[in-house]
């Protein structure tokens, strides 16, 4: 096998990674074991893993810098290009398993609830990031490009408040993620500060 | 085990019950966890028997009772009711039972008794979720109705549902059912039946008031600030078929309970 065979097999297992836990989700929903109530299993589950895969993303710039992973460098776009295609599937799942596409519902849902305005504006700013994701826009766009991508900052926080805003009388998993995204920016601060 | 009730007619519904594997896979039972299926999979420890209940305050017979005690002299009746939980989503569950009224009647409430408090078991060694350090409830959990509305008809306290025995997650070994109210005043394994003068500080309420009132009447015109309550989930519910159903005045009880309420801005009391 040749060097680049090799890194083509391992791209893709990292894909199918990804792709694992939606594998697993239409599994169970297949075999009837989401539970009484599947809509909001799954609008659940497809938020959570949008939201590990963007807080992945965010952790392969201190990696490089403070683990030595170059190589990790290479899988951030698809990294992101996930935690946006999960954020699309939650926000479907939303409108289709849970409001069933009743307009009514769905505008009263969209601009009464805060954690569903903070939430659909953290994947409003994820579109122009995901449009401008591949290679040739990245080229077109030269010094500008890193500019509009580190709009992935705010909405790192504003997905963080979309879950925060949701807690009712367990907050662990929120403190969890909190803890990792203060020091996934933290670290980045600290870089920046120091002289 | 419990055959032996009879079924009330008067307290039943053409609606399709829930299947029993889903009435007891899908609950809340904070005690055992905050996921649904939490309470199925840490409750079964739970020791049942010997129950105690405290029976206290404002009445003639203030007492420590087991169990047995508290439930001879009632006949069991088998009743059909709708559980509307405040998450939005619903279950039609037949419930065995005796009517609340019965049971307060028996131990002379004095003038002074316009609140009943309930308390469900604190048990760290039993109940893993009260030692959640990332929690928000103060346990015991507590509930509460007014005087009026604890004497209700409506108001069950339950012992069994589908013919059986209460299993653990559904509140053994005795729970309460108003099924006019938001599922969390349905308050499960009671040690304590209180009886007071001032409206007791419940649990939901205690952590946050604005989002979960004393009297948390179903009520499709109060939205949760959260999600909507217009509508439910009738469970079980498949996807493709998410069978979304208009939510009714006090659950479809109204008939039965809005007089309770008159005079009351709901959207005050919620």
């Amino acid at each position: 096998m040749s060097a680049l065979q090799r890194k083509g097999w391992i791209r893709w297992s990292v894909f199918l990674l990804l792709l694992l836990p939606l594998i697993l989700l239409i599994q169970r929903l297949l075999n009837g074991d989401l539970g009484a109530d599947p809509a909001k299993f799954i609008v659940k589950e497809l938020g959570y893993w949008s939201l590990c895969w963007l807080w992945l993303t965010l952790s392969v710039t201190p990696a490089r810098i403070y683990l030595g992973w170059r190589w990790l460098t290479s899988y951030r776009r698809m990294f992101g290009l996930f935690a946006f295609f999960y954020a699309v599937l939650h926000l479907l799942a939303f409108a289709t398993f849970l409001l069933g596409w009743r307009w009514d519902s769905l505008i009263t849902e969209l601009t009464k609830r805060p954690y569903i305005i903070v939430g659909s504006l953290a994947l409003l700013c994820m579109l122009p990031l995901a449009i401008t994701s591949t290679k040739g826009m990245q080229r077109k766009l030269g010094k500008d490009w890193k500019r509009l991508h580190s709009l992935i900052y705010p909405i790192s926080i504003l997905v963080m408040l979309h879950y925060t805003l949701q807690i009712r009388s367990d907050f662990s998993q929120q403190l969890i993620f909190a803890v990792l995204l203060v020091v996934l920016l933290g670290c980045r601060i600290y870089r920046k500060r120091r002289p | 085990k419990l055959a032996s009730a009879v079924h009330n007619p008067g307290y039943s519904t053409e609606e399709k019950l829930a299947p029993y594997y889903d009435a007891i896979t899908h609950n809340n039972f904070y005690e055992f966890g905050t996921d649904k299926r939490d309470p199925v999979r840490h409750a079964q420890g739970l020791i049942t028997d010997p129950w105690q209940v405290e029976i206290s305050g404002a009445v003639a017979k203030p007492g420590q009772y087991h169990l047995e005690d508290i439930l001879a002299p009632h006949a069991l009746e088998d009743r059909i009711y709708r559980l509307r939980c405040v998450e939005a989503w619903s279950m039609v569950i037949p419930w065995l039972g005796f009517p609340l009224a019965d049971l307060i009647k028996r131990f002379e409430p004095t003038s002074k008794a316009k609140y009943v408090h309930f308390t469900t078991l604190e048990d760290k060694e039993q109940m893993p979720g009260q030692s959640n350090l990332f929690g928000t409830i103060t346990w015991p959990y507590v509930e509460g109705l007014r005087i009026d509305e604890a004497m209700n008809p409506l108001a069950l306290l339950v012992v069994g549902m589908y013919g059986n025995a209460l299993p653990p997650q559904n509140g053994a070994p005795l729970r309460l059912v108003v099924p006019w109210k938001y599922g969390f005043k349905s308050i499960k394994s009671i040690v304590r039946i209180h009886f007071s003068e001032t409206m007791p500080q419940t649990s939901w309420n205690h952590i946050a008031p604005d989002e979960y009132g004393f009297y948390a009447n179903v009520n499709p015109a109060v939205d949760h600030p959260r999600w909507s309550q217009a509508t439910e989930r009738r469970l079980p519910s498949s996807l493709f078929s998410p069978n979304i159903i208009d939510t009714l005045p006090f659950n479809g009880y109204a008939e039965e309970v809005a007089d309770l309420y008159k005079g009351m801005d709901l959207k005050q009391w919620f």
